[in-house]
Parts: C-alpha cells; structure tokens; sequence
C-alpha cells in the first residue's frame, strides 16, 4: 500500500515523468551557465565562488516545487480519503518526503557535473560539491515539505514559503558552501547531522500542520 | 458486505463548531446493520462538518463518535488527481485499497467509456459518480456520503439511489447528508437544525 502510495507522489513530483515539473533543475543549470556572462570568464574567480554559487542555486530551486507538495492534495482530498484507509499523517507525509526528495536531489547532484564544468570547479571542489548536496539536500527537502505542509491552507502560502525556507536553510548553505571555500570536509558533518534532523522531524511537524488544516 | 459483520456508527451528543460558531450540539444517533440516516438542513447547517466528524477528520467540540467498520466517505472532493485520465487516478485507490476486480462498478457507473479522460475534463456529475465507484470498489460496510446527488441528471440520480439501496439491502450502514429527497425504502430523516443552539449570539 506504502509502495503505492510512494509510486503516485513519484510520479506526480519526479521530473519528465507526466506532471512533474522539470523547472528546479532547469533553474538550477541556468543560473550555473548564467554566472560566467554576468561575472567574465576569469576562471581563477569562477573557482573561487563558483561553488557558492551552485549552493544558492540549490537552495533556491528547492522552493521552486514548495506550491504544488501538500497545498493541491488537500484541496483534492486526497490526505482525507488516505486517512480514512487508515494511513496517518506521518506516514503519507514521510512518503511524500521521500518522494520530494528523489524527485529534485538526486537530479541536482547529476546536475552539478555540467554546472561545476560551466563555472570551472576544479576537482576537490567538484569532490566536495557532490557530497555536500549529497548531505544538504535531504535537508532542503524535509524544510520545503514542513514550510509548504504549514502553508497549504493560506492564500498567500506560495509567496510566503519561498521567504521561510530561506533562514531555515540558512544553517545547510553556511556549512555545505563553507566547505568549498575552505576546502575542508569536517563541515558536511554538519550539513548531514542538520539534515538527519530535520529529516526526522519533518514528517511529525509536516503531518500535525495537515491535520490542524483541517478545522480552519 | 466485506469488513465486520455487524457495521455500528453511533453518536453520542456531538457538538460541532466551524470557526467560533456552534452549529448543533447534542446530536445522537444509533446506525446499525442495513440502516440510514438521512441528514437533513440548509446550507451552512454543519451537514459537512458533521460527516467529517464522523469520519474522524475533524475532533467534535463536544460529544462522541463510536464507529465499528470501516467507512468509507464521498464527498466533492474525491481524491482523484485532475491530471490524470480517469482509469489511472482510479487505478491508484484501487492498489491502495487492493480492489482486485473493480470493472463491476465501472460498469454499473456508466463509467467505461470515460477511462481515458483526464479527470479535470469530467463534468460534476461525472466525478461524482468517479468517486461514488472509488467507494463502491472498497467495499466498506459503512457509507459517508455527502450531498451525492448534486449534480447529477435524473438517471443517475436513480442509479445512485438504487446503489444505496442495494448497499443497505445487503447490510450496509449508510449516512446521507443531502438536501435532496432519497427515495429509499426505510430512511429515517435527522433535521440537523433542530440541534442548532437555540441562543444565538448576537
């Protein structure tokens, strides 16, 4: 029932297939071949920032799919019509993590090969690039989810999620792009415990704000 | 009907808010095997507040929900994903509720030949009957159905109440809110409004 369940919000959220939107990637590569133009081709400074960069590139198109997460299934009565099959909130949440995830990291991590050539990484940096994400964007993910989950049944709930992921990323962003700058990978440890946390609680926090949806 | 034999749906003294304001309180009733309640009331009564609460959607501001079965709930949100063709978001609920035959209610729906239309093309009444199908395919003992015959023309209105009655007739439990009249044999009526409160704040 689980895998059913995980194999709709997949096929809904993952890019190219039917509904899912291909837009955080696409923004993603964009902004990476945009920064030369914008900066020159001087390839000692496009090293140098070109992985902090790709970090905010990151950060911004995971608000990209924040409108369509939660806010279209409650309107359509999907979470309802789960819950009275007798799956909880946590768990159709903790799915739909899963599938958010899936759905826009690993794309991303693939996507740093052609934006760390565009901006002339080196290899270390392309190393710890690729990890961080690797780290950072299940974090990423598990805030979008809490934000969009707090946000479905406000008006306003698209314009207003976009402003709260970004502090909350904030901690992801100093520490995974932190650990370009100084070369250094004791950070990630940092970027991946964040995670792991949020991770954890995302699903709980994610499945209260639906459920407390309901009685507006 | 499959589930538990003996299908219960009992409130004791519900009491429902919307928002600040009490809708009714101090509804009971007692549903039991091939029985329905039909729930009565004008717009903005709490008829929706009422099934949702039932359903456990919602917690009641006071009173209790018994239920023995498991329910099953139509309402004019049916769960079916707009961007799909009908056949596919159906195909879902049925993996999810592990329907192995569902062609029966298709058919009896009428449904068949609107397999390959994306929902958001389909008419009200043809996502009524969309999800009235979802809930047949379940086979829960216990319906909740909310208004299930707005917008539907005079022939579908008989085929959803003929369902209705077949589904009590073999022992089903059924509560419908609905400001329509159900031609059904042995349905007893609830006005919700006599539950409003009766000292109305200004």
């Amino acid at each position: 029932m689980i895998g059913a369940l995980l194999k709709r919000d997949l096929g809904k959220f993952f890019p190219f297939t039917g509904g899912g939107a291909a837009l955080p990637v696409v923004f993603f590569v964009a902004v990476a071949m945009l920064y030369p133009f914008a900066v020159g081709p001087d390839q000692e400074l496009l090293g140098r920032t070109g992985g902090g960069i790709v970090w905010i590139a990151a950060l911004l198109a995971a608000i990209l799919p924040l409108e369509k997460l939660v806010a279209q299934d409650i309107e359509l009565g999907t979470f309802d019509q789960l819950r009275l099959r007798g799956f909880t909130e946590e768990i159709m949440m903790a799915v739909r993590l899963l599938a958010h995830w899936l759905s826009f990291g690993p794309p991303l991590i693939l996507a740093a090969f052609p934006a760390a050539a565009l901006l002339a990484l080196d290899g270390p940096s392309l190393h710890l690039l690729l990890l961080g994400l690797l780290a950072g964007t299940p974090g990423l993910a598990a805030i979008g989810l809490i934000i969009a989950a707090l946000t479905a049944s406000l008006r306003a709930g698209a314009a207003l999620s976009g402003l709260m992921l970004i502090p909350l990323a904030l901690p992801i962003l100093i520490f995974g792009a932190g650990a370009l700058a100084r070369q250094d990978q004791a950070s990630l440890g940092f970027v991946a415990a964040i995670s792991l946390t949020l991770v954890a609680i995302a699903p709980f926090a994610a499945g209260a704000a639906i459920r407390a949806a309901r009685d507006v | 009907m499959q589930g538990s034999p003996n299908p219960k749906l009992i409130a004791n003294a519900l009491a429902c808010r919307r928002g600040d304001r009490l809708l009714f309180r101090g509804l009971s009733f007692e549903l039991g095997e091939g029985e329905a309640l039909h729930i009565t009331g004008a717009n903005g009564t709490g008829k929706t507040t009422l099934i949702r609460a039932l359903g456990g959607l919602t917690t009641p501001y006071a009173g209790s929900v018994i239920c023995k079965g498991e329910l099953g709930l139509l309402d004019e949100r049916t769960g079916l994903d707009p961007d799909q063709p009908l056949g596919k978001s159906l195909d879902f609920w049925q993996r999810i509720d592990g329907c192995r035959d569902p062609s029966g209610a298709l058919k009896v729906l009428g449904l068949e030949p609107l397999l390959d239309v994306p929902v958001r093309y389909l008419s009200t009444g043809q996502r009524k009957r969309a999800g009235l199908a979802a809930l047949l395919n379940r086979g829960v003992p216990i319906w909740l159905l909310d208004e299930p015959l707005s917008g539907l023309d005079v022939a579908a209105i008989e085929q959803v109440t003929a369902l209705i009655a077949l589904h009590i007739g073999g022992g089903g439990t059924a509560l419908i809110a609905s400001h329509q009249t159900l031609a059904i044999d042995g349905l007893r009526t609830l006005a919700i409004e006599d539950f409003a409160p009766m000292d109305e704040p200004a």
